[in-house]
């Protein structure tokens, strides 16, 4: 190390994907996430990826064990977390093998050599101990190895912490180099450290200190001559904040049911991807936010729906697996027609499937899972943000239409975060609960009776709950007769109430504001048809195709089940249209079925999103035929 | 005491006020009629607002009930009364609430719901009709039916060792147990009135004749020829007395044992019911024997345990209303905003 610093240069980069590597007790996931939290308030825009093993701690060192937090920071709007990445930063030798494949030529990785002992290169299945930091394989790349263990140690002698608190404190090193080489400061970090360690105040100490050493250790360190810049993306003005897909599930529920004036229930059995939903809303109790972890995802559902017989506005989640288990009870909310929300934040199947990782194959049984005719509303988020939105319209349409209402999103966007221009909560749209009138109790019968089951112009009955005086009714599973709510066998009486009941489902989508996204052309050769968290994707990949002179449709459906109208003619206007899916062509026999349509499909079934250069290949490759 | 006749007469006249318009359609001679009638009764002499009461039911025969009372209800599905009930409880923990189920409902797949609503203990009373057998579903074994019980599943005899309720309830630590019978309508009303008076979950076995598909598998308890010397009727402060005054039960340390009175054994001796005991109500709940043995143990009804903890219902409203206190009512705009806000532009 030198006293007389040399100047170092700096250069400016539009956009820059960063991927985080390591074994999964690292604290990978929090060094991505406060890299990102810092860019966004920087004035970046950003977009997340973080990708987990299942295991909580993996045996140590090897390939399953590797978690990795991708992030992509940008001058310019950005909707995917990116394809390749720049930088690799792998504390160990597992973590470099199994992300070595994501790093564009030429990129740069910093590596901690500390996690490439034998140990670590035999645990990674480098043959004879081959240590690919010092036997030339990687010259195609910018390499930095740093023992970032011993920097650290070092950092924290004369801390009071053992070693493998020190350890600990890796990540933080880490973070303040990264800082260093973006041009960062620390402030935010700072701050997020003083909150977390706010009772630990050697635990604090230690980790400021490590952090503080990383970044100094950019600026004295004369391997690095250049640092970075990333401006400002010219985001529409406002506020921000950070904000995860599961976060914004909850805050969508939470602020729909304060619109509409109800208590939240929040019924729900820990799964993978869907607990941190669970978490946030157990956060907001001073809400009037019921939470309750049942005893199975059966009774998750059920205990939402006697919430909502009650007059509160039940909600459930779940994953793939627990919505199989909760399908007779959504069937039971269809036939009692209350308000009932029901999240799947799906993940990769089928049975236990591969839980951390992301996935679209649950459409299906989200629009036809269930015994008898049962339609039920279906809607998916596209993104992180999208998920606020999407959950207040599922809570809406739950509500007003007095009807059980799925909601989708996966892995992706739920552990994927964005910055978010918050709505203000007066600018929400009211949410108006169908609530019985007092007149109800002799008005509307034959023999002057209240019938639970006499519908309004959109098919809703009215919502009559326990302690409404004279309104006293029964319902049931059992089909009903029709207007009284009475059990009846009678055949003609069943098919009538089947119609109303699916009449009253399509009817969701009549005059609601055009909510699906498009974006490029509206006719012309090929429409890009997607649903979820593949938008991110799609919508960079049109986009560049259109940039290079292409004439390419995109739309992204919201509206799962039932579909809008003004889709069909959406679809005659292109002359071919593509579903990039991540299952094996589930929108895609839907579309089919519905339209006669030949859609065809690109499917990636691999637990991983789709790269934005996938779809413009797949696409390309389809405007040829 | 009124007789079975009386009480098991089909399409009863229901009381007024508290009948629905809904023509009843159990079985003629079905033991719902009796427990049915004596809720009627129980609710009529309480007079609480109809609009404040609430039955949600399973599946089952006895799942019906709730049609046939003039109050709110709920026929669910199969088993998941106790998951329902809850969400109900927490969001209007000011009604009164009843949970109607059977055996096959509540013990076999409703059973892992049924120990939980019990250890959590929701302000609920359930009723649990118990008659030995699948009624609905034409006669099948239920996971109460006597080990051998020869039924349209079962040709050769059930190989299940049955389940004993109230053992299985007193296991998840339920706060309040009883046993009652369809045919002795008094004591059913009696026992009623408590379980509702109870705050916590009340879990009522009420014996039940399905004359169709189970006819006479309570006869021993509930006929008069044979009642006084089958069942043991416990009242709190009182001796385990049982036929006619002639025998009693006394507690041989851990063991009960029948004792003779009138050979000379002495009242004080005996066991004296105390349904605050908890550890004598685990042996209580065991009296079970098969009353075809010779020295069986009598069967006991009436209230078995009974013991005041906090409802979850309590517990998790008292949690938003102190983190209202702390907190502040919540503000959206605040909620929104996360507290880490940039501003651009």
């Amino acid at each position: 190390m030198t006293t007389t610093l040399q100047p170092k240069i700096v250069e400016q980069r539009q956009n820059v994907v960063i991927l985080f590597a390591g074994d999964s007790g690292d604290g990978i996931q929090l060094t991505g996430s406060q890299f990102t939290d810092n860019n966004a308030h920087f004035g970046n825009d950003v977009s997340t990826f973080p990708n987990f093993p299942a295991e909580i701690r993996a045996p140590q060192g090897t390939l399953a064990g590797v978690s990795g937090y991708q992030l992509q920071f940008g001058s310019v709007e950005l909707f995917t977390p990116g394809d390749q990445c720049d930088v690799l930063v792998v504390m160990n030798a597992a973590a470099l093998k199994a992300n070595i494949g994501k790093l564009k030529q030429s990129g740069t990785i910093i590596a901690n050599s500390d996690g490439f002992d034998a140990k670590n290169l035999k645990l990674a299945g480098y043959i004879d101990k081959d240590d690919p930091l010092t036997n030339g394989s990687l010259t195609n790349y910018s390499l930095h190895a740093i023992d970032i263990t011993k920097m650290t140690r070092n950092a924290l002698a004369e801390t009071t912490l053992g070693m493998k608190e020190k350890d600990r404190c890796k990540n933080m090193f880490v973070l303040g180099f990264i800082n260093w080489m973006y041009s960062r400061d620390l402030k935010n970090t700072e701050l997020f450290l003083t909150s977390k360690f706010a009772k630990k105040p050697d635990v604090l100490d230690a980790n400021r200190k490590a952090l503080l050493a990383g970044y100094n250790y950019g600026d004295t360190s004369e391997t690095f001559t250049t640092r970075f810049e990333v401006l400002p993306a010219p985001m529409p003005k406002g506020e921000y904040r950070s904000i995860t897909g599961n976060q914004g599930a909850a805050l969508g529920l939470i602020a729909a049911a304060q619109k509409a004036g109800l208590d939240l229930f929040y019924g729900s059995y820990p799964i993978t991807p869907a607990s941190d939903i669970l978490h946030e809303l157990s956060r907001h109790k001073n809400f009037g936010v019921k939470t309750f972890q049942a005893e199975d995802e059966i009774a998750a559902i059920c205990s939402a729906i006697g919430a909502s017989y009650g007059g509160g506005l039940g909600a459930t989640a779940s994953s793939g697996p627990g919505i199989a288990l909760k399908g007779e009870a959504m069937g039971l909310a269809f036939m009692l027609e209350i308000p009932l929300v029901i999240i799947n934040v799906q993940r990769g199947g089928p049975s236990t499937g591969l839980p951390t990782k992301t996935e679209q194959a649950d459409l299906w049984q989200a629009v036809h899972g269930r015994n008898g005719e049962a339609p039920i509303p279906v809607l998916a988020a596209s993104s992180p943000t999208d998920c606020f939105e999407v959950m207040y319209e599922a809570v809406r349409i739950a509500v007003e239409h007095m009807t059980p209402v799925i909601f989708l999103s996966d892995g992706y966007i739920a552990n994927g975060a964005e910055p978010w221009r918050f709505p203000k909560a007066a600018d929400l749209k009211p949410i108006t609960p169908p609530f019985a009138t007092p007149e109800l109790a002799t008005k509307n019968g034959p023999d002057g009776k209240f019938l639970p089951y006499e519908r309004d112009a959109n098919g809703v009955r009215p919502w009559a709950i326990p302690g409404m005086k004279d309104l006293q009714h029964r319902i049931g599973g059992i089909e009903k007769q029709d207007g009284t709510g009475n059990i009846s066998y009678d055949p003609l009486n069943h098919e009538k109430m089947v119609r109303l009941r699916a009449e009253k489902v399509r009817k969701v989508v009549e005059n609601v504001p055009p909510l699906d996204l498009a974006n490029g052309v509206e006719s012309g050769e090929l429409l890009i048809l997607g649903w979820g968290s593949t938008y991110g994707a799609i919508r960079t990949a049109v986009s560049a195709l259109n940039d290079e002179g292409h004439q390419i449709g995109h739309v992204h459906l919201r509206y799962l089940f039932p579909f809008r109208q003004e889709l069909e003619g959406i679809l005659s206007r292109f002359k071919r249209v593509l579903i990039p899916e991540m299952n094996a062509g589930q929108l895609r026999q839907l579309i089919r079925a519905e339209y006669l349509v030949d859609a065809q499909g690109l499917n990636k079934i691999q637990g991983m999103p789709f790269t934005s250069e996938e779809i413009k290949a797949a696409a390309l490759k389809f405007l040829k035929k | 005491m009124t007789t079975a006749t009386e009480v098991v007469q089909g399409n009863a006249t229901p009381h007024p006020g508290y009948a629905s318009d809904q023509e009843v359609r159990w079985c003629p001679g079905c033991g719902d009629y009796s427990i049915l009638k004596q809720m009627e009764t129980v609710l009529k002499e309480q007079g609480k607002a109809k609009e404040d009461i609430v039955f949600i039911s399973g599946i089952g025969c006895s799942s019906r009930f709730p049609y046939y009372l003039d109050t709110y209800g709920m026929h669910s599905i199969h088993g998941r009364a106790p998951a329902i009930v809850s969400g109900l409880r927490v969001i209007r923990p000011e009604l009164s609430v009843w949970m109607i189920t059977g055996d096959g409902d509540s013990l076999s797949i409703g059973g892992n719901h049924l120990i939980h609503l019990l250890r959590r203990n929701v302000d609920v009373n359930v009723l649990l009709f118990n008659n030995e057998i699948y009624g609905l579903t034409k006669g099948q074994y239920s996971p109460t039916s006597p080990e051998g019980s020869v039924t349209r599943s079962t040709p050769m005899g059930s190989v299940d060792h049955p389940f004993n309720p109230l053992a299985l309830c007193k296991g998840a630590d339920g706060s309040f147990l009883a046993r009652a019978m369809d045919r002795d309508p008094k004591h059913l009303r009696e026992i009623l009135v408590r379980a509702d008076a109870h705050r916590g979950t009340s879990l009522v076995e009420i014996y039940q004749n399905c004359n169709v598909f189970n006819d006479g598998a309570f006869e021993v308890f509930t006929e008069k020829a044979n009642k006084p010397q089958h069942t043991l009727f416990v009242e709190h402060g009182k001796p385990l007395v049982f036929a006619n005054g002639t025998k009693g039960i006394k507690l041989d340390g851990m063991t009960p044992v029948i004792v003779d009175l009138a050979e000379g054994a002495s009242m004080d001796d005996l066991w004296i019911h105390d349904e605050r005991d908890g550890f004598k109500a685990s042996i209580l709940v065991r009296l079970f024997d098969d009353q075809g043995h010779e020295g069986a143990m009598p069967r006991p009804f009436g209230v078995f345990f009974v013991s005041d903890r906090p409802t979850m219902e309590t517990k998790l409203n008292a949690q938003v209303a102190l983190a209202k206190e702390k907190k502040g009512v919540g503000n959206l705009d605040d909620l929104l905003s996360g507290g880490r806000t940039w501003t651009i532009g």
